[in-house]
């Protein structure tokens, strides 16, 4: 493992609701090291963009955050609002879900490039064009000089998440936060979108979170993979040993969910049953529990740790991983 | 891919000539009349006009001639010569007041959407109590106190509309604020400032301008009742509320002296409307992006 750029301490999030405090994100521990990639894997509503803003310090005014968030040897949530913003962008920077409201609608593509090169690297105007010229051409879109002139509505949605990936790398960041960066995107298009992350994330050597609902997205391009459920990291692994061996219910019940392309015609596809449960009355037990099939009433009573499982990388929170119940049928 | 692009790229070349035939011979008929407005009120000294303040008592309420297009009014003063000098009036003080408005308003507007809290609590209570002052008496003691002048006219009918600026640039701020591309700017490290000139402005500055033109159509109006009911500019100089305002007297024998301002202030009105109306139907850019 490289040096740790950034590490989530006990962060927790509580967003104060007309029905109580909602708990967001519940004491998530991740650490990503300089140049790795970390796949961050939840249904809807588990906090993984809370937790995204809550790295970033961009969380809505009233929410109340916990914990450290160190980077780069910084406390983010301690820095002062002076040096957070000269460190957004240059060292930190995202990459949205919806690239229809990403970009500002009524500034040229070149205009909003151009402009976030001038104030954090201090270029004229000719370096800054030739710049977003060559960041464009390097996202891999066509004619980049007459793209400059365009608006974002001129684009196809691929072309504009390419575009808002180009003003995320435009500085070199360290770390990338890809928040869902897929999601409103086409399927042939995605793959192209993720693999355009992941190569300019090899050749730049920066470290990435990639936020998604598909375990199938983080697959191939992650080198960890944590998965959330209502706010808590519920299993952590390497990716290759996530998939070759999974261990809370929850993971398992999310890639069974994935359709599969080997699968016969009209096979039913298994969902989740049950819905998340209400954050803003935390359960006593496992809060994966009342929709888990191997639930036992310790689950309901008890609420697991994040522990060490076999190997030392790889940890999970359920008092029944999927190996035991296996061992038990036979 | 090269396919794609090459469809797009038509698109775009494609897109203002669409715009061009969209726009009826109304819009082109008003945007005639306010160039015509504009050029005599700016060139009204150096054409070839008799002096709209010189009377001729021989010849008042003078009909249509040669030496008098329009006539004379009631203490024989050059009518067209008249006109020409009150639309100077009238689009001086229906364009300058607007645009106090325009800046005081949208500037309050934007950070009050912008920062929320305490500030647009302020802000917005302070317009309310302003909105529910009745303008009429309010430009009455401001006349009384300070005395008639352009300026200070400009200044009331200025304060009177930035409540309405104010809403018009707070609400568009406020969906603005929570769309990602702000939350993005943050993210890229923009200051608040950035953010509020380079994202928001160019955004709320549509709604505002279009809104600004429809608040000069209804400054030129406001300023003629004013006139109309002697508040407005003081006596000699004319402006087109008070030649109406004078016209009355002699509205059973010479009407026209009060119908023709009335027209030009009509024509000149509507020319606003239209623009505006057009203008934010035209760039609005929300119906391409979304």
């Amino acid at each position: 493992m490289t040096d740790t750029l950034l590490s989530v301490e006990n962060v927790a999030v509580e967003l104060p609701t007309p029905r109580g405090n909602l708990r967001a994100v519940d004491h998530v521990n991740l650490t990503v090291g300089a140049g790795r990639t970390l796949g961050v894997v939840g249904e809807s509503g588990c906090g993984k963009t809370m937790l995204s803003r809550a790295i970033l310090q961009l969380l809505p005014k009233k929410a109340k955050l916990s914990g450290r968030v160190m980077f780069d040897g910084l406390d983010l949530v301690q820095l002062s609002p002076e040096k957070l913003r000269k460190l957004r962008g240059r060292s930190l920077a995202v990459v949205f879900q919806d690239p229809m409201t990403s970009l500002n609608p009524v500034l040229t593509i070149g205009t909003q490039l151009i402009e976030t090169l001038q104030e954090h690297l201090e270029l004229d105007q000719a370096a800054a064009t030739r710049r977003s010229v060559e960041l464009l051409a390097a996202v891999g879109i066509p004619a980049p000089e007459q793209r400059l002139k365009q608006y974002p509505h001129q684009l196809s949605g691929g072309m504009r998440q390419r575009v808002a990936i180009a003003i995320a790398l435009s500085c070199e960041p360290k770390l990338l936060i890809a928040d869902e960066p897929t999601t409103a995107l086409d399927v042939t298009i995605q793959a192209q979108i993720l693999d355009l992350l992941a190569r300019e994330q090899r050749r730049r050597h920066m470290a990435m979170i990639l936020i998604t609902h598909d375990l199938g997205v983080v697959a191939g391009r992650t080198d960890e993979v944590a998965v959330m459920y209502a706010g808590r990291v519920v299993e952590r692994a390497p990716t290759p040993a996530l998939f070759k061996k999974m261990r809370m219910p929850y993971t398992e019940a999310l890639l069974a969910a994935l359709p599969r392309i080997d699968a016969a015609p009209h096979t039913p596809l298994p969902a989740i049953s049950g819905r998340p449960p209400d954050p803003t009355r935390p359960l006593k037990g496992c809060s994966f529990s009342p929709r888990c099939r191997y639930a036992v009433a310790r689950c309901h009573s008890e609420k697991p740790d994040l522990a060490q499982a076999g190997t030392a990388e790889h940890q999970y929170a359920c008092f029944h991983p999927i190996e035991n119940h296996a061992d038990a049928s036979a | 891919m090269a396919t794609l692009e090459l469809t797009i790229e038509q698109d775009a070349s494609a897109l203002p000539a669409r715009r061009g035939r969209r726009l009826g011979p109304l819009f082109w008929f008003a945007i005639g009349w306010m160039t015509l407005m504009f050029a005599v009120a700016i060139f009204a000294d150096v054409l070839p006009l008799p002096s709209p303040t010189d009377m001729d008592m021989l010849e008042r309420r003078a009909p249509f001639s040669m030496e008098h297009w329009l006539g004379t009014d009631g203490l024989g003063r050059d009518e067209l010569a008249r006109l020409i000098y009150g639309a100077r009036i009238s689009l001086v003080v229906g364009i300058c007041a607007p645009v106090i408005g325009l800046s005081i308003g949208g500037a309050l507007g934007m950070l009050a959407g912008y920062f929320r809290g305490r500030f647009e609590s302020l802000v917005v209570g302070s317009m309310d109590v302003l909105l529910a002052f009745p303008p009429l008496i309010l430009a009455l003691a401001v006349t009384a106190f300070l005395g008639q002048s352009i300026f200070y006219l400009t200044c009331i009918l200025g304060v009177l509309g930035v409540p309405a600026f104010m809403r018009v640039a707070r609400a568009s701020t406020l969906t603005l604020a929570r769309r990602e591309f702000v939350i993005a700017a943050q993210a890229l490290g923009a200051t608040h400032s950035r953010i509020l000139l380079r994202e928001l402005l160019p955004n709320v500055l549509l709604p505002l301008l279009a809104f600004f033109l429809l608040g000069v159509a209804v400054t030129i109006v406001v300023e003629g009742a004013l006139s109309f009911l002697g508040l407005g500019v003081p006596p000699p100089i004319s402006s087109w509320g008070s030649m109406i305002g004078e016209g009355r007297e002699s509205l059973e024998v010479a009407p026209r002296l009060a119908f023709l301002p009335a027209i030009a202030m009509f024509l000149t009105v509507l020319s606003f409307n239209l623009v505006g109306d057009t203008l934010r139907a035209l760039t609005d850019p929300r119906q391409g992006a979304l």
